[in-house]
């Protein structure tokens, strides 16, 4: 049996046990599946893929965030034994689900989205995949939006108006977009006291992002972008 | 303004890495040489190239200590806003009077 303590309520709540059937390759969204459907179906939740390409099954597994639905019980379990809390820096709407409202709201203020200009290109833009700046861009453009990154970085916690690592890397995929027409904006944007400059590289969102992305790589390119435009005279 | 506070905390902190490391062995040498207090101020007394040393030491202080108490303040208080950058303003103006107040009094003692 697995002993399983999950957090129920929102802000304030406690945290209830459950003990649940150990079974083969069993995942922690197997588990909390197992809770809800067999012994408490008040249990709140989210997921949908249930392989690793959603992100929406995130939760705090014994004190690391990470995809219940690609966490296996065998690697994250301590003595039969499972923590599950919602994600950390997020309010919480019930039990493991969380508002993710702010999180977006953040991709948007770091302009975190494309930006064809008032003229868009004729022609399909010619890209080549061994230029520095597609490169760049590869690097960050497999995010998936999980928040496992906001979650993981100690400046969130600290700084609530800090744009977060997945804000921050998504920016940087649009810099080294060479079709976008909104690079000042952008980094304009990325330059306040909560943008880039905040980041402490610490590099928690780096060592958990499930997806190899190093956000902190992306904040460090957008550290030097910004120096430059500074040194340009843009305020 | 933040790029360029960033910009102005990483070239200060250079400069302070390698004048720290300079004002450290030159504590070590004087410590362990039996100076005395007057034999020091004999030497600093009227020497231009400690007076500009210790000068660029005193302003990169006064511009990297303040940058940084004002990261330190805005993650762990809500102190936000004019209030707290003219706060520490006037920090880095006390930093650099102290610190030129030193520079001076050696270099004229």
């Amino acid at each position: 049996m697995l002993l399983v303590r999950i957090w129920r309520g929102t802000t304030s709540g406690r945290f209830q046990v459950f003990a649940v059937p150990r079974r083969e390759n069993q995942t922690v969204l197997d588990v909390v599946t197992q809770v809800q459907r067999e012994q408490d179906a008040t249990l709140s939740y989210r997921f949908a893929c249930r392989v690793g390409m959603c992100g929406s099954c995130a939760m705090v597994v014994n004190g690391r965030p990470r995809w219940a639905c690609r966490t296996r019980v065998s690697e994250a379990a301590r003595d039969d034994r499972l923590q599950l809390e919602p994600l950390r820096n997020f309010p919480v709407v019930k039990d493991l689900a969380v508002e993710m409202t702010e999180f977006f709201d953040k991709w948007r203020a770091a302009k975190g989205f494309f930006e064809p200009g008032t003229a868009p290109a004729d022609d399909f833009a010619v890209v080549s995949p061994g230029s520095s700046e597609r490169q760049a861009a590869d690097a960050g453009i497999e995010c998936i939006g999980c928040g496992i990154c906001h979650s993981a970085c100690d400046v969130v916690a600290w700084d609530k108006d800090y744009l977060g690592p997945a804000a921050l890397n998504r920016a940087w995929t649009l810099v080294n977009d060479v079709r976008d027409q909104a690079g000042e904006e952008r980094l304009a944007a990325v330059s306040g006291a909560s943008g880039c400059v905040a980041c402490h590289t610490h590099m928690s969102c780096t060592k958990l992002c499930p997806q190899a992305i190093a956000p902190t790589y992306a904040i460090a390119g957008l550290k030097r972008a910004i120096v430059s435009r500074a040194l340009r005279g843009a305020t | 303004m933040s790029a360029l506070l960033f910009v102005a905390q990483r070239v200060s902190a250079a400069l302070l890495a390698a004048a720290g490391a300079v004002h450290l062995v030159t504590i070590l040498y004087v410590a362990r040489s039996g100076l005395t207090a007057g034999d020091v101020l004999g030497r600093t007394h009227g020497n231009a190239w400690l007076f500009a040393f210790y000068t660029l030491f005193v302003i990169a202080v006064a511009i990297h200590a303040p940058i940084g108490l004002r990261t330190v303040l805005r993650e762990w208080t809500p102190w936000r806003g004019i209030a707290l950058d003219v706060a520490m303003v006037a920090f880095a103006a006390l930093l650099l009077a102290l610190g030129l107040r030193a520079v001076v009094a050696v270099f004229v003692a």
